[in-house]
């Protein structure tokens, strides 16, 4: 009886242990030069993504008159590729990276452009119009976590500079036309999101033993543990059903 | 054969799960928001403390905004939106009426203008009726149920320039203000607020929200004064569909703006005898960008 008592105990501190273990063992160098690879596979066929009735504004029909808008819950390529997961190692220990380049989340066409922007805290990116037609961006984070805001766009309108404070997966959407849906995805350290091959390649790794989450928007996360050494890559592959 | 005990509990289980989704998520307890009980407002030579609120709180409040300021008080059920607005959740502290940037806490100033102002076509009336002193110890007592005041400073707010004179020149340029921001995409080119987006339009919670209505004889939320419409677009109204325009409109096409929306609405006024002589007509939605 006593005994059974003290798993619970033994088991907590020996996972302390390793942690400890594991957190003083990893060095980690912000100028890590390995990295993670690997491919995003949809399990099964697409699920049908339905078309988006745009007619609320004309500027967005004529926009999309040869190449008809669907939802982008799930984009798959022909080899099943996954595209629009964000990857990052969900233990990262060391601080955010901010990449000197600007991220772009565009909206043009009446649809976000990339549909999934991933993030580091603080990162910069800007938010830009192509449209000749108003949108307003208005990001919906947890107030508890970030500082949500609200921007017109109107045509011809000056881009608007922002960052995230804290890792947060963020949607965004537009409320004059209510099918612009996308996601900031605000992740701590290196990240990479899929192309349309459903590949991805996570930049910066310093060597060591990491757990590589992906998130895709519908269908959720998973993670796998991968070990870089100094310099290597190590590979992560990952399959999605949808749900 | 169900007995007439089972039916009514029946409904009654249907009605509680029908209510959870729009039950707004209480993140705080009591416990985390009491650690805040410390907090003061500061309104003109007025100071507020939290500690100071709680009966009024208790006495006038607490039945719509809830112990725990989650704006799930025992009568929030009964205003369903979007005929009625839910009242606010002061945990997550945003704010629509408010002199500050949008993603900005507001003033203490802000919160004591709205809480003596009250919000049109909404169960908040206005609590003129309390001292100052009463409504700064509020002010007070609503920014203690939100962690966001103890991390953040309040945006700095926005100048407003001294009003022009109306000129039917300005009230014209206002018309090109409306069309060039598209405006009418909710409020629609009359202001009746029948835009072809107005119908989809929801609050950052989900809930569905109407665009302001300028024609029907109801008040803006946040004031009715020429300045607190330029307030309105320039800063947006926080958690609500409407975006701040402060990126889009300069100040004197602000102005111009402010007299342009008075032509829609209800109330007599010298835009509106300008418009008439003007013999101005709607915007055309179709009109190509920038060809009014």
């Amino acid at each position: 009886m006593r005994n059974r008592h003290n798993y619970p105990g033994l088991l907590s501190a020996l996972v302390l242990i390793c942690c400890a273990a594991l957190i003083l063992g990893q060095k980690v160098n912000a100028a890590g030069n390995g990295k993670i690879t690997g491919t995003v596979k949809l399990d099964g066929p697409a699920p049908h993504m339905r078309g988006i009735d745009m007619s609320k504004d004309p500027y967005c029909v004529k926009a999309h008159a040869s190449d008809p808008a669907h939802l982008e819950t799930y984009v798959a390529g022909a080899n099943g590729g996954l595209e629009n997961v964000v990857l990052y190692i969900s233990d990262w220990s060391g601080s955010a990276l901010v990449s000197t380049a600007v991220p772009v989340f565009d909206q043009k066409n009446c649809v976000y452009s990339p549909h999934v922007l991933a993030l580091d805290p603080g990162e910069t990116f800007k938010v830009t119009t192509s449209d000749q037609t108003a949108h307003n961006i208005h990001p919906l984070p947890n107030p508890m976590v970030n500082v949500g805001w609200n921007q017109s766009q109107p045509p011809g309108a000056p881009p608007i500079e922002k960052s995230w404070k804290n890792p947060e997966i963020i949607p965004v959407q537009c409320n004059i036309h209510p099918w612009m849906h996308g996601w900031f995805v605000v992740v701590k350290g290196p990240y990479a999101t899929t192309d349309s091959n459903g590949s991805y390649t996570i930049d910066n790794v310093p060597p060591g033993s990491y757990t590589v989450t992906a998130w895709q928007e519908a269908a959720g996360t998973q993670t796998a543990k991968v070990t870089v050494a100094a310099g290597g890559s190590g590979t992560a592959d990952f399959t999605f059903k949808a749900k | 054969m169900r007995t007439k005990l089972q039916n009514w509990m029946l409904l009654l289980s249907s009605a509680a799960l029908l209510a959870l989704p729009s039950a707004s998520s209480a993140q705080l307890s009591t416990f985390d928001i009491e650690t805040r009980i410390g907090m003061e407002s500061h309104v003109g030579n007025v100071n507020g403390h939290a500690k100071d609120a709680k009966g009024d709180y208790r006495r006038y409040c607490v039945g719509c905004h809830g112990d725990l300021g989650d704006g799930n008080g025992e009568n929030a059920v009964w205003m369903p939106p979007p005929m009625y607005q839910q009242p606010r959740d002061f945990q997550l502290g945003v704010f629509k009426c408010r002199s500050t940037p949008t993603g900005t806490l507001p003033t203490d100033q802000d919160l004591f203008d709205s809480i003596t102002r009250g919000f049109d076509r909404s169960n908040m009336p206005p609590w003129n009726t309390f001292t100052k002193q009463e409504r700064a110890d509020l002010v007070a007592w609503v920014k203690h149920f939100s962690p966001r005041w103890l991390n953040e400073k309040p945006g700095t707010p926005i100048t407003i320039p001294p009003e022009p004179e109306v000129t039917p020149e300005r009230i014209k340029a206002g018309r090109d203000v409306f069309a060039k921001v598209q405006c009418w995409k909710c409020h629609g080119v009359q202001g009746m607020a029948n835009g072809p987006s107005a119908s989809t339009l929801t609050d950052d919670l989900g809930r569905p929200i109407a665009a302001f209505n300028f024609t029907d004889g109801s008040r803006p939320k946040c004031g009715d004064t020429d300045q607190d419409i330029y307030r309105i677009f320039m800063t947006g109204l926080d958690g609500t569909p409407m975006p701040s325009f402060a990126d889009n409109i300069k100040p004197d096409e602000a102005w111009d703006l402010v007299f342009y929306l008075r032509t829609f609405m209800h109330q007599k006024s010298k835009e509106k005898e300008m418009a008439k002589t003007l013999g101005l007509k709607p915007v055309d939605p179709n009109a190509p960008v920038g060809q009014q």
